[in-house]
């Protein structure tokens, strides 16, 4: 597997095999979303049958979800406030809903959460590889394997976040006040962009020199490169395994929780009589 | 008047539900993902070739390393003049009209290639060493004339050297004492003290390999093995991995600037691509708020079968849809 892929020629084009199986792959499972039904259609069609249960009130609100009796005059404080809005802004029964639209009938809904599962399995490996210290990975077959589980994960986590994305732009999942859901998330994928950067320039191989030198170009000539020199090893391995992943982590735990507050947006509707 | 909060129960008055479990859907997701990445990671492991020390460069390829080395001191190489953030020269520096971001910063890893990569190493291997000494002694000593001629001739000689086996035969010419000085920091690289070198800092812990990378950087050799990987920059590298494994293909769009002109061809390239990177970045970050760009959805009718169930099952009963996203 360390040889050198065959290469394709088009033009300017010139790709490796390897990646053009993984666009397939991506394009494939586009295409496969949105045709294969996802299950739970009896469900759904009953839905549209029967009379309509509102979101909101179907089930009703747990005592916990009850806002707290405003505070009488005197006890009014900064914590009793942020309780106030966390339950008036992120009830329960939104967050943790076990009811969705009917119309959340497609794996395109589906590609968000494989991302996030993805994400844990990068985080797990990584979080072993990091236990066992920046060497364990080239000197041992253990260390190796957990890499190897790294690497599929990151391009696992790639591959459903790019499917994410392409679902959600082409159903417009910035409408009705989701703007900033829409925002959040591309940055997500940024961040992610420059973690998964930071990782390859850290991977103590070939592969991580000339990324390395290459890489240095670009990140000098935008001023960017007076301080954060691709070329410290130390310094891009301490973003790597901690503050890149926090940031990501935090930033798609605000994504998720945009999406939940607001539901899901409704479709988009067509032209009367196409 | 005040603005009116937004509410679920409202935006979501009249809408059918239908039972949806979502902790079930991430613990499957969970479950499916661990099996496909320990399925990848079995079968097809991950990218593992060996990096390139200043050691294998000087074994495998002595006469660019004696001719890289020879560069730093002639003050011929990328880095020797690069500009910032390494020193002040301006060979590598990137403007784009009085757009100089690379200057603005200024220099924050400071990089004399001629002392760090071969004076300062040979400073430290002349200890019991007198030939080594007095050929360090005389070079330094020298006007920087008197180097470059020392230099030059080096120089040439290099480009008729032969490898016989462990040994690099140079031909004599009056080239002073730099022969000696090359001759020294080729055996010291062959035998791994150089990438010792070059990282020691003074102090007992380092994780900055700035100063070898540069260095290594500055050669064929490390471009060579790069352009038999198809991993240059005008082989779409930075998007190819080593080995047979997929690379970072999400940065497609980046690479691709770089294979076509005005970019190919533009010695701010970095920084041209950088800017058309950060401004199609800030139309998709602002994609819900732009005509045309938030109506392709509406025209490339993907949503139709994203929500055809819906269609179907609502039927005639579907309102009008607004005439813009």
């Amino acid at each position: 597997m360390n040889q050198p892929p065959p290469y394709l020629h088009w033009a300017f084009i010139q790709i490796s095999l390897p990646n053009l199986v993984l666009i397939l792959v991506m394009l494939g499972l586009f295409a496969v979303g949105l045709v294969l039904p996802l299950p739970g259609r009896r469900h759904r069609r009953r839905a549209y049958q029967e009379p309509v249960a509102d979101l909101d009130l179907d089930p009703p609100p747990s005592p916990r979800d009850q806002a707290p009796e405003p505070p009488a005059p005197g006890e009014r404080s900064w914590t009793s406030a942020v309780s106030r809005l966390l339950v008036r802004e992120l009830p329960l029964k939104h967050l943790l809903a076990d009811r969705e639209p009917a119309y959340v009938g497609s794996w395109m809904y589906v590609f968000g959460v494989v991302t996030i599962a993805a994400l844990v399995w990068v985080v797990a490996s990584g979080v072993v590889l990091v236990i066992f210290g920046p060497q364990w990975w080239q000197v041992s077959p253990q260390g190796h394997f957990v890499n190897s589980i790294h690497f599929w994960s990151v391009q696992m986590f790639f591959i459903f976040m790019v499917l994410h994305l392409w679902g959600q732009y082409f159903a417009a999942g910035w409408r009705e006040g989701r703007a900033g859901t829409w925002m959040i998330g591309l940055v997500v994928f940024l961040v992610s962009v420059v973690t998964a950067f930071t990782g390859y320039l850290v991977q103590q191989n070939f592969d991580s020199q000339w990324i390395a030198l290459n890489a240095k170009d670009s990140v000098n000539a935008t001023g960017v490169g007076a301080f954060f020199n691709v070329l410290n090893f130390g310094q891009m391995y301490g973003l790597h395994v901690l503050l890149f992943p926090i940031v990501v982590t935090l930033l798609i735990v605000v994504h998720v929780v945009q999406v939940r507050r607001r539901g899901v947006v409704k479709p988009i509707e067509r032209r009367a009589g196409s | 008047m005040t603005r009116r909060k937004w509410d679920q129960a409202e935006y979501f008055r009249g809408v059918p539900t239908a039972p949806y479990d979502l902790v079930k859907e991430i613990t499957v997701a969970l479950g499916v993902m661990l099996a496909v990445v320990l399925i990848l990671a079995t079968l097809l492991s991950s990218p593992d070739v060996a990096p390139v020390t200043l050691r294998s460069w000087a074994r495998q390829d002595p006469i660019d390393f004696l001719t890289t080395a020879t560069g730093e001191l002639q003050g011929t190489t990328i880095s020797s003049s690069y500009g910032p953030p390494y020193n002040n020269g301006s060979g590598s520096v990137q403007t784009l009209g009085p757009l100089a971001p690379q200057l603005w910063a200024g220099v924050h890893q400071p990089v004399d290639a001629a002392v760090v990569d071969v004076l300062a190493p040979l400073g430290v291997a002349s200890g019991g060493h007198p030939v080594l000494e007095r050929a360090l002694v005389r070079f330094e000593g020298a006007t920087n004339q008197q180097q470059q001629v020392w230099l030059d001739r080096y120089i040439r000689a290099v480009g008729h050297a032969r490898v016989l086996g462990a040994r690099v035969v140079v031909p004599g010419a009056a080239y002073g004492p730099v022969g000696t000085l090359m001759g020294t920091l080729l055996t010291v690289a062959r035998s791994g003290g150089l990438d010792a070198l070059l990282t020691a800092n003074g102090r007992f812990y380092q994780t900055d390999y700035t100063r070898t990378l540069l260095f290594l950087g500055d050669g064929n050799y490390v471009n060579e093995l790069a352009a038999q990987r198809h991993l240059l920059g005008t082989q779409w590298g930075v998007m190819n991995e080593t080995g047979r494994y997929p690379g970072q293909a999400w940065l497609w769009l980046y690479t691709l600037w770089y294979q076509i002109p005005p970019y190919s061809t533009a010695a701010n390239a970095d920084l041209l691509v950088v800017l058309t990177m950060g401004f199609l970045t800030t139309l998709l970050l602002l994609t819900p708020f732009l005509p045309g760009l938030r109506d392709i959805p509406r025209w490339i009718p993907v949503y139709k079968l994203i929500w055809r169930e819906h269609y179907r099952f609502t039927g005639a009963a579907e309102p009008e849809r607004p005439d813009r996203i």
